[in-house]
């Protein structure tokens, strides 16, 4: 019975693992495609304005 | 209907000008059908058994081989962008294509599976329902490949995307031919494989075509 | 021009998706520890089967939250080639990672379910390599969504192969099916899972819940990001 317990924990860790690291992985993304747009996204606006004043 | 037939005709002129592309996919059958015996052993029970699948299997890694200049070389040249703006129905030229396709590639598998399948000690009757499973289930495994084909035109590394697409979706004809033959094999009718085949080939038949189209206007854009 | 068309959606998506983010990510949390208490603290009622039916907690929960994911797929696929909607592209792109991640899950957990059942790690029954093959079907789906340089044709591209798919997947069920009964050895093989017993109803429904909802956080997550990107892409274009 006890040496159930090793396939059940395991079972349990590839759960954490697998999932919790496409968590982690959708998480670091969503903030790292935030901070790329907030550098860049500020300035486009401004970009869109020059060129269409000229 | 003559535009299909036209179209066909094309093909297969093209293909008669060159016939080495044919032949090398035959010669790749044969070579891969070949390596089994090599790998697992020339025990003869043994390859009677797995014959049945590996010739099956052999036929379907052959059949994807061929599939990628499907509508390659006439996205290349220009063909393409024509067939968009026929008069025919683009469903209908993907059809020929696919016709074409297995006039070339499947039909001659139907062929020389058997003389393969001699080789693994296969008898009378598996040889037979092997030359039948593949005459009834290759025009499946064109359109479903060509399917794959028109989807990963122009992409990067089509070939092997290509079969990852396709072959998932080809594996109820494998299955089901495959069966066949050893249905056949342990003196049972298989004539409800083949039923089931034939149905599986009609359900590509009524919806790759319209997929294939599809695919290949965006292609176009 | 393409630029305005575009942001009308998903800005809207991601007001909506940021003002349900905090409670949702909540309710996932609470949700995962009662089902995690439930599944594994609770004792299991007297089975054959004992304490590795704690295995199928999980098992089954994924396996349902991968086949809905894939049927999202093909909704998503629909909606993108009929109506031209441009989120749908976008969340196609976020949900396939999170549907595959499931079935993964499932196929790994199915492998440490039967060991101790079965004695062997891989047991080539209907079920398992049904979800095998759905595991495939996600892999090309993700890969040819990627496999352009023009993101729009990749994502078309991918929305076919999804209907295609999800039309296919009754077929390719029913054809393993059938392998499987013509293949079984003397015994059966059942791998079905134990009969429900109230018991064991209730840390599986809270398992599943909570995937559900784990499953909706990522994808709303994940559906921001390709927002995100996609605007730079834009972004990069223009400049």
């Amino acid at each position: 019975m006890s040496d159930h317990a090793v396939f059940i924990l395991s079972a349990y860790l590839v759960v954490v693992v697998v999932l919790g690291g496409l968590t982690i992985a959708s998480l670091s993304g969503r903030n790292k495609a935030r901070r790329e747009l907030a550098a860049r996204g500020l300035e486009r606006p401004r970009e869109q304005r020059a060129k269409a004043s000229r | 209907m003559s535009g299909f037939t036209a179209l066909v005709a094309r093909d297969l002129r093209l293909v008669w000008r060159r016939p080495g592309d044919v032949a090398v996919v035959l010669a790749f059958f044969v070579v891969a059908t070949v390596l089994f015996p090599l790998g697992i052993g020339p025990e003869s029970n043994l390859l009677a058994r797995i014959a049945a699948g590996v010739l099956w299997c052999a036929a379907l890694f052959a059949s994807l081989l061929s599939l990628d200049r499907l509508f390659a070389s006439d996205y290349e040249d220009g063909t393409l962008d024509l067939l968009l703006l026929a008069p025919w129905p683009l469903e209908l030229a993907a059809l020929a294509k696919c016709a074409a396709h297995w006039i070339v590639t499947g039909l001659p598998l139907v062929v020389l599976a058997p003389f393969l399948g001699v080789a693994f000690g296969l008898d009378r009757p598996s040889l037979l329902a092997l030359a039948a499973t593949l005459f009834v289930g290759t025009p499946t495994l064109s359109l479903i490949g060509g399917l794959a084909a028109a989807l990963t035109l122009g992409a990067r590394r089509s070939g092997a995307l290509l079969a990852l697409l396709a072959l998932p979706l080809c594996v109820p004809t494998l299955i089901f031919g495959a069966g066949a033959i050893e249905t056949m094999a342990i003196g049972k009718n298989f004539t409800t494989h083949l039923a089931i085949l034939a149905a599986l080939a009609l359900v590509a038949l009524a919806t790759t075509p319209w997929a294939m189209a599809a695919a290949l206007r965006q292609a176009g854009e | 021009m393409a630029d305005l068309h575009f942001l009308a959606n998903p800005a809207r998506f991601r007001r909506f998706s940021q003002r349900v983010m905090p409670s949702l990510a909540f309710a996932t949390v609470l949700a995962l520890l009662v089902g995690l208490y439930f599944a594994l603290v609770q004792s299991p009622p007297d089975y054959q089967q004992g304490e590795t039916v704690r295995i199928m907690f999980v098992h089954v929960p994924s396996a349902w939250l991968s086949m809905m994911g894939y049927a999202l797929l093909a909704g998503l696929g629909a909606s993108l080639l009929v109506w031209r909607h441009p989120l749908a592209a976008l969340m196609a792109r976020a949900a396939a990672p999170v549907g595959a991640c499931f079935a993964l899950v499932c196929l790994i957990t199915g492998s440490l379910w039967g060991r101790p059942m079965w004695g062997t790690y891989w047991v080539w029954d209907a079920r398992l390599t049904s979800m095998l093959l759905l595991f495939f079907l996600y892999l090309g789906h993700i890969a040819l969504s990627r496999a352009y340089d023009d993101a729009d044709r990749g994502d078309r591209a991918a929305a076919i192969l999804a209907l295609v798919g999800v039309i296919n997947l009754p077929i390719i069920k029913f054809s393993v099916d059938w392998w499987n009964t013509l293949h079984q050895p003397a015994s059966v093989m059942k791998l079905g899972g134990p009969s429900i017993h109230p018991a064991i109803l209730t840390p599986l429904l809270w398992m599943a819940v909570s995937f559900l909802l784990l499953f909706i956080l990522l994808v709303l997550v994940r559906t921001e990001t390709e927002i995100d990107r996609r605007r730079l892409e834009i972004a990069e274009q223009g400049a």
